[in-house]
C-alpha cells in the first residue's frame, strides 16, 4: 500500500496571536512551530499503522520553504519512510493543493491523507481541492479507517449521528480525532530521520487565487459582569434584556 | 451580479443557517438557490422569502457524494451565469466548497463572517487562528466561492416568493456508499445549536451531570463538555468542544467547572455571549466571559435552572 500524507506546520497551540507590518503579517516573534496536530497525530500515525499491518510505504509531502524542515524531520522521526518538500511558501490553499496534486498525479498513491484542517488558517480547504484537481472521491473528517484490498471502510460523525461508509482506492481523506493515538518519536527514530531521504522539488507555476490583505484582532471583550449565586434572576434578566441571548 | 446559493434541506425543512445564506446571497446580487432532496415545492418556494428569485432542485443526488454535488453546483453556476457561489461552512460545506472552487477555478473564502467589501476588489472578512483573529481575504479570480459561518448575519425576510424548477445535470457516478447510519437521537446537533450548556472536570463525575442537563432542558440548549471529560469517558466524544473537538459559535455558551484553557477557548470564543461559573475567581475563563458567577456549580446550576424556568413561565 502506497500512502501520501500531507504535513503542514502550525504555531504551537499556546502561541500568542499578533500581527506586524501594519497588520499584514503574522508576528512570528517567539512563536514555536509544531507539526499541525491533525496531520501528525491522526493522518500520519494512522498511515503508519496501516503500512505496519499491510506492508507498503508512507511518504510525506509539504509545500513550504527550508524553514519547514524541522517539522518534516519530526514526521520522519515518527516513522514516515521518506519526505518531499515542494519548494515554495504556502500562501494560498489553491496554490498548495495544485502543488500536491501535481506531484501525486502519476505516482499511484492508494490514499492521500491530510489533517482535518490547519489550526492557523482553519480553512479545511486544501484536502477537497486536491481531490477535485485529481478527480478523486474525498472523505472528510474520518475518525476510523480500515483498508482491505482496494476497499476502505471509514467511520465518521455526521450532524445528528455517525455513519460507516465504503469507498474504493484511490481517494483523499481528511483525518479527525479518533483515527489514531499520538506517537512520541524515540531516540532511534530521531537518529534515523536525519538520514532518511527528503527530496526538494521545485514548485509549478500557479497564480494565488486569494491574498490576505490584512489581519484584525477581535474587539476586546467588555469587562466580565459578575453575579452572586443569589442573583440568578438578575443574570437571566441581563441575558434577556442586555445580551439578547435568550 | 448573479449569485448561486447552495443549501440543504433536512427532514423536508431548511435551517436558519440556510435562510442566512440565502439572505447573504441576496445582499450581493440576484440570487438563485441550488438544492437537492425531497423538500416540498412550498418549502422550496419559501426560500423566496429570504430573497431567492429562483430555486433549482435536483431529486436524484444524495448528500454523501461530494463529487456529484460538486458537479451539480458547478452545472447550476454555469447555467445561471453566477460569478459568486455561497455555501454554509458546515460539515457538508467544508467537504464540497473547496472542490467547487477548484472546479470553477475560483478563489475560496472559508469561514466568512461579513458581507464582501467591493470598494477595492472583492475582500471578505474570515475567521483565522481558531477564532483568535480575523483575516481580510481578497479574491484574485473572476469567480469566487464563499463559505459562510452560521450566526454571522441574521436572515432578512423580504416577503418574496421564488419559482421552483427541477434541475438535472451530468453528475458522474456515486463513489461513496453509506453502509450504516447511527442516529444520536433527538436534539439539535452541537455545531448548529444556538444555546449550549457545557461542563468540565469541576463537575467531579458523570453521575453529577443531571444538574447540567436540567439547565439545558430548561433553556432548550444542547450539552457540551471539555476535552478531559470526554477523554475519561464521563461524556460522549461528540460533546467535546475546543481546538481538537467541535468548534461552535452559539448565541449563548454557559460553562460550568471549566478552567478556560486556551485550547478550550479556541472552540468557543466565537460565541456571542459567554457565561462562566467557577469556584476559582482566578480561572482564566473569566477573562473571556461576558457574565461570571464565582461559585460552586452544584449550588449555582440548580438556582440558574430555577430562574430560567421562572423567566420562561412569565413570558
Ligand atoms: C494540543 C491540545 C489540544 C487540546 N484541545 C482541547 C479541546 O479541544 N478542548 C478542551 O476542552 N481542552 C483541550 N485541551 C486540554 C486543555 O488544555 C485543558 O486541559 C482542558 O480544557 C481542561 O479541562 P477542564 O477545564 O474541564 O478541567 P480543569 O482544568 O481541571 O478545570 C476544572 C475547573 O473547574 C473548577 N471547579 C472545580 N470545582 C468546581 C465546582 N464545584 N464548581 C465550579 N467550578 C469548579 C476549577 O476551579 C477549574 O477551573 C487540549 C490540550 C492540548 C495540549
Ligand atoms: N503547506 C502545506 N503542505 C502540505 N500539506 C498541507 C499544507 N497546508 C495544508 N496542508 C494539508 O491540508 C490539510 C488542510 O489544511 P487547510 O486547508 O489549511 O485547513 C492540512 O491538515 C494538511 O494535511
Amino acid at each position: 500500500m502506497k500512502l501520501l500524507v500531507c504535513i503542514s506546520k502550525a504555531p504551537d497551540t499556546t502561541s500568542k496571536i499578533a500581527f506586524t507590518d501594519g497588520n499584514t503579517k503574522f508576528d512570528e516573534n517567539g512563536v514555536q512551530y509544531i507539526v499541525n496536530p491533525y496531520d501528525e497525530w491522526y493522518a500520519l500515525v494512522r498511515a503508519l499503522e496501516l503500512v505496519e499491518a499491510n506492508g507498503g510505504s508512507v511518504t510525506t509531502i509539504t509545500v513550504g520553504t527550508a524553514a519547514d524542515e524541522p517539522t518534516i524531520r519530526k514526521a520522519l522521526a515518527i516513522g514516515a519512510n521518506d519526505a518531499v518538500r515542494i519548494d515554495a511558501p504556502a500562501t494560498d490553499p489553491y496554490f498548495v493543493a495544485k502543488q500536491i496534486a501535481e506531484y501525486a498525479k502519476d505516482k499511484g498513491f492508494d490514499v492521500i491523507l491530510t489533517g482535518k484542517e490547519t489550526i492557523d488558517f482553519n480553512g479545511a480547504q486544501v484536502s477537497g481541492m486536491i481531490a477535485e484537481i485529481l478527480d478523486l472521491p474525498f472523505v472528510s473528517l474520518a475518525q476510523k479507517m480500515e483498508v482491505a484490498g482496494n476497499t476502505a471502510t471509514i467511520e465518521r460523525d455526521v450532524p445528528g449521528g455517525s455513519e460507516i461508509i465504503e469507498v474504493a482506492t484511490p481517494f483523499v481523506l481528511s483525518a479527525a480525532k479518533g483515527m489514531a493515538e499520538q506517537r512520541i518519536p524515540n531516540m532511534r527514530g530521531i537518529m534515523a530521520a536525519r538520514t532518511k531521504p527528503l527530496t526538494v522539488v521545485p514548485a509549478v507555476s500557479v497564480e494565488n487565487a486569494t491574498t490576505v490583505v490584512s489581519y484584525e484582532l477581535p474587539p476586546a471583550k467588555s469587562e466580565c459582569k459578575y453575579f452572586t449565586a443569589d442573583q440568578m434572576d438578575e443574570l437571566v434578566a441581563a441575558l434577556h434584556n442586555e445580551a439578547k441571548a435568550i | 451580479m448573479s449569485v448561486l446559493v447552495f443549501v440543504e434541506s433536512k427532514d423536508g425543512k431548511f435551517s436558519k443557517a440556510a435562510f442566512e445564506a440565502v439572505s447573504y446571497g441576496n445582499k450581493i446580487g440576484t440570487t438563485t438557490v441550488i438544492t437537492f432532496g425531497d423538500a416540498s415545492d412550498d418549502v422550496l418556494a419559501g426560500l423566496g422569502n429570504y430573497g431567492a428569485s429562483k430555486v433549482l432542485v435536483n431529486k436524484s443526488v444524495d448528500g454523501k457524494n461530494e463529487q456529484q454535488l460538486t458537479r451539480l453546483i458547478h452545472a447550476a453556476a454555469e447555467a445561471t451565469g453566477a460569478e459568486t457561489v455561497v455555501m454554509i461552512q458546515d460539515q457538508l460545506g467544508k467537504a464540497i466548497a473547496p472542490r467547487v472552487a477548484a472546479r470553477m477555478n475560483a478563489g475560496h473564502i472559508s469561514g466568512a463572517v461579513a458581507l464582501p467589501d467591493t470598494s477595492n476588489g472583492f475582500v471578505v472578512k474570515t475567521y483565522v487562528y481558531s477564532g483568535k483573529a480575523f483575516a481580510n481575504v481578497k479574491v484574485n479570480t473572476p469567480k469566487r466561492v464563499i463559505s459562510l459561518v452560521s450566526n454571522a448575519l441574521a436572515p432578512v425576510a423580504t416577503g418574496g416568493s421564488a419559482s421552483v424548477e427541477v434541475f438535472n445535470a451530468d453528475l458522474g457516478d456515486a463513489k461513496i456508499k453509506v453502509k450504516e447510519m447511527k442516529s444520536q437521537g433527538a436534539g439539535v446537533p452541537l455545531p448548529e445549536a444556538e444555546l449550549v450548556v457545557s461542563a468540565g472536570r469541576g463537575l467531579k463525575g458523570p453521575e453529577n451531570w443531571g444538574i447540567v442537563e436540567d439547565l439545558a432542558k430548561a433553556l432548550g440548549a444542547t450539552t457540551a463538555c471539555s476535552r478531559p471529560v470526554a477523554d475519561i469517558g464521563w461524556r460522549p466524544h461528540h460533546e467535546h468542544v475546543g481546538q481538537t473537538g467541535v468548534a461552535i459559535r452559539p448565541n449563548l455558551y454557559i460553562a460550568a467547572g471549566i478552567s478556560g484553557a486556551i485550547q478550550h477557548l479556541a472552540g468557543v470564543n466565537s460565541s456571542k455571549t459567554i457565561v462562566v461559573i467557577n469556584t476559582d475567581s482566578e480561572a482564566p475563563f473569566f477573562k473571556a466571559a461576558n457574565y461570571g458567577v464565582v461559585g460552586d456549580a452544584f449550588d449555582v446550576l440548580p438556582r440558574l435552572t430555577e430562574a430560567i424556568n421562572k423567566f420562561k413561565a412569565a413570558q
